[in-house]
């Protein structure tokens, strides 16, 4: 276990520094300049240069590296062009938001996606089965932001149960901030439930056949014991994977979603940072992406780890 | 009995309820500021939050863009227009307490126009020559020459008053002296500001203001239906503009910007370099399409470059009417019968994107062929504005009385004529208003006969507000939603 973890490690901070040496080149070539967006139309050359200079701009690209990745490794992650704060401050706020978004919807698609997998493989080919899995169909191919607008027109402007976006901060009530992201995370979970409850069932089914069912049958379990004590751990690893998968993605992909609740998400803010070619946010985003992807990938390998004792002695 | 208790404990709770929302408003905006100083870098979005609400210059443009009493209550200007003694008020205090006085002032113009200063008009600063403090409240500003809109050049964002003890932070922690002071910006969501108790002026009626931040068109409508927000000042789709104009609890106001769009032409790339072909472009251009098909109907024509509410506006929309006979004698004229292809870069706004479809499928009708490339802004602004790498793109230019822009050889127009900047010099130096307005007039015809860009319209200002919030601005001459005037009817 001390090996797999520390060659797990290894290749962590590799892939780390290779992806901030890529996302620099990068940036760097992308065409536009933070100083002469802010100043539009009407700045003249002398004013954006004087705003490139008090935003350290006119430094060589190499100075402007090293500067940004020690930095980030004494936790200091610059200063935003545009916003004027610390990019570490940003960052936080912005994960405040979008981690708990995202854990809401992975929790909301799994409480689904489990249920709905397993009875329809145990009730396969029967009507139920062919109802549930044409659902799920049905959910893969509904585009999440057009599923998000009818949320909004029926619990917003019809109802008003909720508020048709925003999100009060932390510092207000919980069960304010829960009500503003349950909107946007039905709309996340659905399609994303949807996915995964197709590969539970197909997991589930696949597991029924294994010989170790068949022995836990001939010692007298029910075809369902057999399932819940020894079929659904297995079950699990592919489900484990997809839901890996999941949370990297709807962690920065949720963007569209963030727009239309006009959420302060971290999808949000990469999109108008690159935008405003705020380039160190960019950059500081992107890294810490790939470091979450890095680690959930990890998490995910450990959990296989832990269900499969097999990977833990091979690793 | 029951029932009768019931209905009038609800109205209770309702009339509750209701008075204790209507003392704050909260403000839709579509574009977040990147930071709150108004006299660093030109972003408008900065100006809608802080501009009279929070900051306030020694004269205020108000909604019909007329030059009112600010910091200064009232100004002497000497014989020969050169230097002017504001008189300030007693008593004013920044938000963090310190006092305002005219060490504040020079403070402020001094730093705006300092070498290294990232004033994006500092132009405005130039002509001072000296800033001199009389007493603590009379400030004398004496420039090199007569400067007529000197006084309007003042009012904008970027002359704000700033104190030396807080000016550091202004980007994230604002400290003015205007009738509301900052209270928390919580990032890509909201800006609050509540009323300042200690304002010199007359106190504003509401006791806070929400600037909710929502960039998504369709979310801007949802927000409004669903009370989320009272009033988008500036509402982003003019599409469904329609749907609140019809439903009596929301008012529409549709007024208008500073925001003259046009198809800028690059003058230096042939064949655009050619009059003929930019006449026969002006004549292709069929201005109530455009405005039908982007603006839903919603925008003023122009025919120059020039605010059709200011009182020097010159109806040039006739000069070259859409003719399309016209348009192609004089693709004919040109020697270009077959007509030829050039480049249509639109930067990002909508409104920019449909006019350029539009007129991409005009100008095809008399064998132009406009390649579209649509760019992000940074894109935008590195190629078209600054290395002039374009032939024709579709912007909105907000500048208040920007008209000089094109005395400027090295502007991304690349138009250099003499008689031009001639004209604008002498508006510079002329201290008769009659003379200055006969001199606005000949340069908004000068720029038309040269068609030196297609003028299409201009763009409007579409407020939309529940029934019964009043004091907003109809217009914006600057970009501003100065809050001390509104509040809700009924609730006082």
């Amino acid at each position: 276990m001390g090996r797999f973890l520390l060659k797990r490690f290894l290749s962590l901070v590799i892939t780390l520094l290779v992806a901030t040496v890529i996302i620099f080149i990068m940036i760097e070539i992308v065409p536009g300049d933070p100083a002469a967006y802010m100043m539009g139309l009407s700045g003249s050359t002398e004013a954006t240069e004087a705003l490139r200079a008090e935003l350290g701009l006119n430094m060589e690209p190499w100075q402007r590296y090293f500067s940004w990745v020690s930095g980030m490794i004494t936790g200091d992650f610059g200063i935003s062009y545009t916003y004027r704060i610390p990019v570490s401050e940003l960052i936080i706020e912005r994960t405040l938001v979008s981690v708990p978004l995202t854990v809401y919807a992975l929790i909301l698609s799994t409480l689904i996606a489990v249920p709905v997998g397993v009875i329809s493989a145990s009730l396969r080919g029967r009507f139920a089965d062919t109802a549930l899995m044409g659902i799920a169909q049905v959910g893969v191919a509904v585009p999440n932001f057009w599923f998000a607008i009818l949320l909004v027109l029926l619990f917003s402007t019809s109802l008003g149960l909720f508020s048709a976006g925003g999100f009060p901060g932390w510092d207000a009530e919980f069960f304010e901030c829960l009500k503003a992201l349950t909107l946007p995370a039905i709309s996340l979970a659905l399609p994303q439930a949807a996915i995964l409850s197709r590969v539970m069932r197909s997991s589930v089914l696949e597991v029924m056949n294994e010989d170790y069912i068949r022995t836990a049958r001939a010692k007298g379990l029910s075809k369902r014991q057999a399932l819940l004590r020894h079929g659904l751990r297995n079950a699990m690893i592919p489900v484990l994977t997809i839901l890996g998968l999941q949370f990297s993605f709807l962690l920065a992909g949720g963007i569209i979603i963030e727009s239309i609740f006009s959420l302060p998400g971290l999808g949000r803010l990469v999109f108008q940072s690159i935008a405003q070619r705020d380039l160190i946010v960019v950059q500081s985003i992107v890294t810490l992406l790939v470091f979450a992807v890095v680690m959930i990938t990890f998490i995910v390998d450990l959990l296989y780890a832990w269900v499969d004792p097999r990977l833990r002695e091979g690793g | 009995m029951i029932k009768f208790w019931l209905t009038t404990t609800l109205f209770w709770i309702g009339c509750l309820s209701a008075t204790a929302q209507q003392n704050t408003i909260k403000v839709g905006l579509q574009l977040e500021p990147p930071n709150l100083d108004p006299t660093s870098g030109a972003a408008a979005a900065i100006d809608e939050v802080v501009y009279g609400n929070i900051f306030e210059g020694l004269v205020r443009i108000n909604e019909n863009g007329d030059v009112e009493p600010g910091l200064a209550l009232f100004w002497n200007i000497s014989t020969d227009g050169r230097s002017y003694v504001f008189h300030l008020p007693e008593g004013v205090k920044f938000h963090d307490g310190t006092d305002f006085t005219a060490e504040d002032v020079r403070f402020s113009f001094n730093r705006a126009r300092a070498a290294g200063s990232s004033n994006a008009k500092k132009y405005i600063f130039a002509p001072i020559t000296n800033i001199d403090i009389l007493d603590p409240l009379t400030i004398m500003i004496t420039l090199d020459q007569a400067r007529p809109d000197f006084l309007f050049n003042i009012g904008l964002g970027d002359a704000v008053i700033v104190a030396e003890e807080s000016v550091s932070s202004n980007a994230s922690r604002p400290v003015g002296t205007g009738p509301f002071k900052f209270d928390r910006w919580v990032r890509g969501d909201r800006i609050e500001l509540s009323r300042n108790v200690d304002y010199w002026g007359p106190a504003p009626r509401l006791s806070r203001a929400i600037f909710k931040i929502i960039t998504d068109p369709l979310s801007a409508y949802t927000a409004l239906m669903a009370g989320d927000i009272d009033t988008f000042p500036n509402y982003p789709a003019p599409e469904n503009l329609f749907l609140f104009d019809q439903d009596p609890a929301y008012e529409v106001f549709v007024g208008l910007t500073a925001g003259e769009t046009i198809l800028a032409t690059n003058n230096k790339n042939a064949p655009l370099n050619n009059l003929n072909v930019r006449k026969a472009i002006a004549h292709a251009i069929n201005r109530d399409e455009l405005i039908n098909g982007a603006m839903f109907g919603n925008a003023a024509p122009i025919g120059t470059h020039f605010a059709p509410n200011h009182p020097d506006y010159v109806d040039l929309t006739g000069l070259y009417p859409y003719d399309l006979a016209k348009a192609r004698e004089y693709l004919r004229a040109a020697g270009l019968p077959n007509g030829f292809e050039v480049s249509l870069k639109l930067p990002p706004p909508t409104y920019a994107r449909r006019t350029g479809e539009l007129i991409a499928n005009q100008l095809g009708r008399i064998g132009i062929k406009a390649v579209i490339e649509n760019l992000e802004w940074a894109q935008w602004i590195d190629q078209v504005l600054r290395n002039r790498n374009y032939d024709l793109t579709v912007v909105s230019h907000v500048e208040p009385m920007d008209i000089n822009i094109y005395a400027n050889p090295d502007y991304y127009f690349g138009y250099d004529n003499a008689e031009f900047q001639q004209i604008i010099s002498d508006i510079d130096k002329s201290t008769d208003a009659a003379v200055t307005s006969e001199l606005y007039k000949k340069a908004q015809r000068k720029i038309a006969d040269d068609t030196v860009n297609g003028y299409l319209y201009q763009l409007g200002k579409y407020g939309v507000w529940k029934r019964g919030v009043r004091g907003m601005w109809a217009n914006y001459p600057i970009r501003s939603n100065d809050l001390r005037d509104v509040y809700f009817e009924g609730s006082e």
